[in-house]
């Protein structure tokens, strides 16, 4: 008798250890199945459970107690049991729900992409796009705050917010001060420092990566291109500071480093925290040590002019309008 | 005349100090259980008698209890939920204000059963007279030695507390109650880990409403089988109903569960009858959260039996045609209310009281409000009643905590039996600014439907 667990995800089954989320198991499978996730992070404690985007539908309890959860549950809070029989997307009352969550998100959202420095990297961007209407059914005015400068590195946009807790999470467990928090309830609640204090600490920075939208950005970025215009790069450099250890992602434009970010894995996490210096003082090459340029799944719109891609995008192969219009790009990816 | 097993006495004047609730009986019950039962024939007591949680969710007490985590030197707590804020429910803040000991002797007798010794009053914080009822009552218990160390000389120690709340509804939910007593934003937790298992600072806790506390004290007074003979089925003894709206005599009662509900809206020992000669409209039979019903649905099934006060009964039907028992705050409408502005006025609370933790709760009751004050203004479109009712299935079953089905049901409902007025006001958008749709059809006696019976030519 083995410690794994059998979880069977749309059909897959996969043996994960005991105390693994659904979610987690489904990013052990991969590929479409894995339930999208804007407010759960991996590398933050306590994290998920509140977007619910994520969420899926058990047909099977467990071996021992085959009986269906009455409810959607959100995967990455919900622990996997021996025999667990999980439905994603072969279910469709799970993509209705998934898709009203992301019309709710969308709702108060101001749909500033044009302006929006996240733009091309943002996770709504792609859960909209993937599950959501092509129009809005909304009819009233959304929400505005001012918006307000944390710090002078980090502008606070909270318009753009969906209220996902990733960096008050990852305020509250990188530093022992709690200055960063929520404010007010419903859909009034906000982002906040207290009163309006910077967060002062090297890693505060990191609330930037974490942000799955555009509300917490790089001021040193801000507004100095679209992300789709720069090139990625891995580097890496000696930092002193003791918990960073110094891997970064540069992005280029021409020969300037426009930002520094930490690497993001293939699920939009970041692989290690970096520190303040590293991402808004370090912006020449000569800084840096060079690795290799950064892979970008053909997915993202950031790699769609740079390197290996020349496909036409999906939504071009589906429609035969958007096959005529693109009539000589295509002939030009042909001969690639 | 129904039996009394909380109000009693409530008559009685000075029933509120120790000296006067002892004389009629008081704390009998914690002499019982301290002296001669052990905690698990407390619990198994409370299991016999079929219990079940007065605070909404009409789950059982005594079950609720043997599912509490006992793990070997770490402690377990009681709290008690008084944060009573739903509108159209009054009973706990009325039981408190009157008879603050039945509260604080069933806590005696339940953190006993439980092997708490510190056990938490949580009360809403607008309810400041009640808070400094309830701790010039434990005074007076502690001055008495019913509370503090070694109860009656029985070695048991329990220090009991008050803490008030913030006044936020969403502290009536369990998890989020627990986050609130730990100093906390109350925002719910993510089950599980149920509070049974890890509930207040991680321990294992139980949480229970202020009625299912207090009665308590009868069921160890006269034994759990003899609770359990009053009341109907699996809807066991006595509730107390809040009831509100256009009642002659609005005011919190004592049932029987098992009462017609006719009965308790028009016999003179309870509401009296609809107020100035009215007609009954539409109820709301278990406080704003459950689905409302039109004024036949609430006084027969669909199949024209008649319905009773007891947790099945109320929910015959499922949605389609029934309601919920919840916490017993029973508002009933006349011919004059509005239907759609009721709706809005609920919703309106729903979407200030989310916490804005999940996302289709907190944007979800924003958008029902904003639709339905548009409706009620003279602004809507056909549209948008079919827009609501998939907003709210969008929210229902989708969220952390009860409170987006909360929000959910009552509007889904009202468009469920009350299509028509909500499209009067789309077509009428003048007029229902003015004036009401009145009682239309919504009272239509509902006929006894006779079974055909096959008779076989002889």
């Amino acid at each position: 008798m083995s410690d794994l667990m059998k979880v069977t995800i749309d059909g897959i089954t996969v043996e994960v250890a005991p105390g693994t989320s659904i979610l987690n198991a489904a990013r052990q499978i991969g590929g479409d199945i894995v339930p999208p996730a804007m407010c759960y992070y991996s590398k933050l404690e306590g994290s998920g459970g509140k977007c619910r985007t994520c969420i899926v539908k058990v047909t099977k309890g467990s071996e021992k107690d085959p009986r269906p959860m009455p409810k959607l549950v959100a995967s990455c809070r919900t622990t996997v049991m021996d025999g667990m029989e999980v439905q994603n997307i072969t279910s469709p009352e799970v993509l209705e729900a998934r898709n009203g969550v992301v019309e709710m998100l969308l709702i108060n959202h101001p749909l500033d992409c044009p302006i929006c420095d996240q733009a091309g990297e943002c996770d709504l961007q792609n859960l909209g796009y993937e599950n959501g209407l092509q129009r809005t059914r909304y009819e009233f005015e959304r929400r505005t705050f001012e918006r307000i400068d944390i710090g002078d590195k980090i502008q606070l946009h909270m318009n753009r917010c969906i209220l996902c807790y990733r960096c008050v999470f990852t305020a509250d467990q990188i530093t022992n001060k709690r200055v960063h928090g929520i404010l007010n309830r419903g859909d009034h609640s906000e982002i906040s420092t207290y009163i309006q204090t910077a967060v002062d600490n090297d890693f505060s920075g990191n609330v930037i990566d974490v942000c799955p939208v555009g509300a917490l950005t790089d001021r040193t970025f801000r507004f100095k291109n679209r992300v789709w215009f720069t090139k990625p790069v891995d580097a890496h450099r000696d930092c002193n500071h003791e918990k960073c250890n110094g891997k970064v992602t540069l992005w280029y434009k021409g020969a300037d480093v426009l930002r520094v970010t930490a690497r993001k894995d293939q699920f939009g996490e970041v692989e290690e925290f970096i520190c303040n210096e590293c991402r808004f003082e370090k912006k020449a090459t000569a800084d840096w040590t060079i690795e290799h340029p950064t892979h970008i799944p053909d997915t993202s719109v950031i790699s769609s002019n740079h390197y290996e891609t020349f496909k036409p995008l999906p939504v071009i192969k589906e429609n035969l309008a958007l096959q005529e219009a693109n009539k000589v790009e295509l002939e030009k990816t042909s001969k690639f | 005349m129904g039996r009394k097993l909380l109000l009693e006495h409530i008559n009685v004047p000075g029933i509120n100090t120790l000296e006067v609730y002892r004389q009629k009986g008081g704390y009998r019950a914690v002499e019982k259980a301290l002296k001669t039962l052990t905690p698990d024939e407390v619990v198994e007591e409370v299991k016999k008698s079929g219990l079940r949680g007065r605070g909404g969710a009409g789950f059982p007490t005594g079950m609720k209890w043997s599912f509490l985590a006992k793990p070997e030197g770490v402690a377990r707590y009681l709290v008690c939920n008084a944060d009573e804020s739903e509108p159209g429910t009054f009973k706990d803040r009325y039981l408190m204000t009157y008879i603050p000991h039945a509260l604080i002797e069933g806590m005696i007798v339940s953190s006993f059963a439980l092997g708490a010794n510190t056990s938490y009053i949580y009360v809403r914080g607008e309810m400041m007279p009640q808070i400094r009822i309830l701790e010039k009552a434990i005074a007076e218990a502690k001055a008495a030695g019913f509370l503090g160390k070694n109860i009656l000389g029985t070695g048991y120690d329990l220090e009991l507390y008050v803490q008030p709340g913030g006044g936020a509804y969403i502290c009536g939910e369990e998890t989020a109650l627990l986050e609130s007593l730990e100093g906390k934003r109350g925002n719910p937790r993510i089950k599980p880990p149920f509070p049974a298992i890890a509930g207040l600072y991680g321990c294992p806790t139980v949480v229970n409403n202020v009625e299912s506390i207090a009665a308590v004290v009868p069921i160890i007074n006269d034994g759990g089988d003899e609770y359990a003979k009053v009341g109907i089925g699996r809807s066991t003894g006595t509730k107390l109903i809040s009831a509100s709206g256009n009642l002659v005599k609005p005011g919190v009662y004592e049932i029987e569960l098992g009462l017609p509900v006719e009965e308790f809206i028009y016999s003179d020992e309870y509401c009296g009858g609809i107020a100035n000669g009215k007609r009954l409209k539409a109820t709301v039979a278990g406080g704003s959260s459950v689905p409302i019903l039109p004024a036949n649905l609430t006084l027969k099934y669909a199949n024209g039996e008649p319905r009773l006060m007891s947790y099945e009964s109320l929910s015959e039907g499922g949605f389609a045609t029934g309601t919920m028992m919840g916490s017993g705050g029973f508002i009933a409408f006349d011919e004059d209310q509005c239907i759609v502005r009721n709706t809005w006025n609920f919703a309106r609370f729903y979407h200030h009281e989310s916490c804005g933790q999940c996302s289709p709760c907190r944007e979800g009751t924003g958008w029902l409000e904003k639709v339905l004050h548009r409706l009620e203004y003279g602004h809507g479109k056909m549209s948008d009643i079919d827009l609501l009712v998939d907003v709210s299935k969008k929210i229902e079953g989708n969220t952390i905590c009860p409170l987006g089905d909360a929000a959910a049901w009552p509007v889904a409902s009202a468009i469920r039996h009350f299509r028509d007025e909500f499209e009067w006001h789309v077509k009428e958008p003048v007029k229902s600014l003015s004036s009401n749709y009145g009682l239309a059809n919504y009272a239509v006696p509902i006929e006894r439907k006779v079974e055909e019976v096959k008779q076989d030519n002889l």
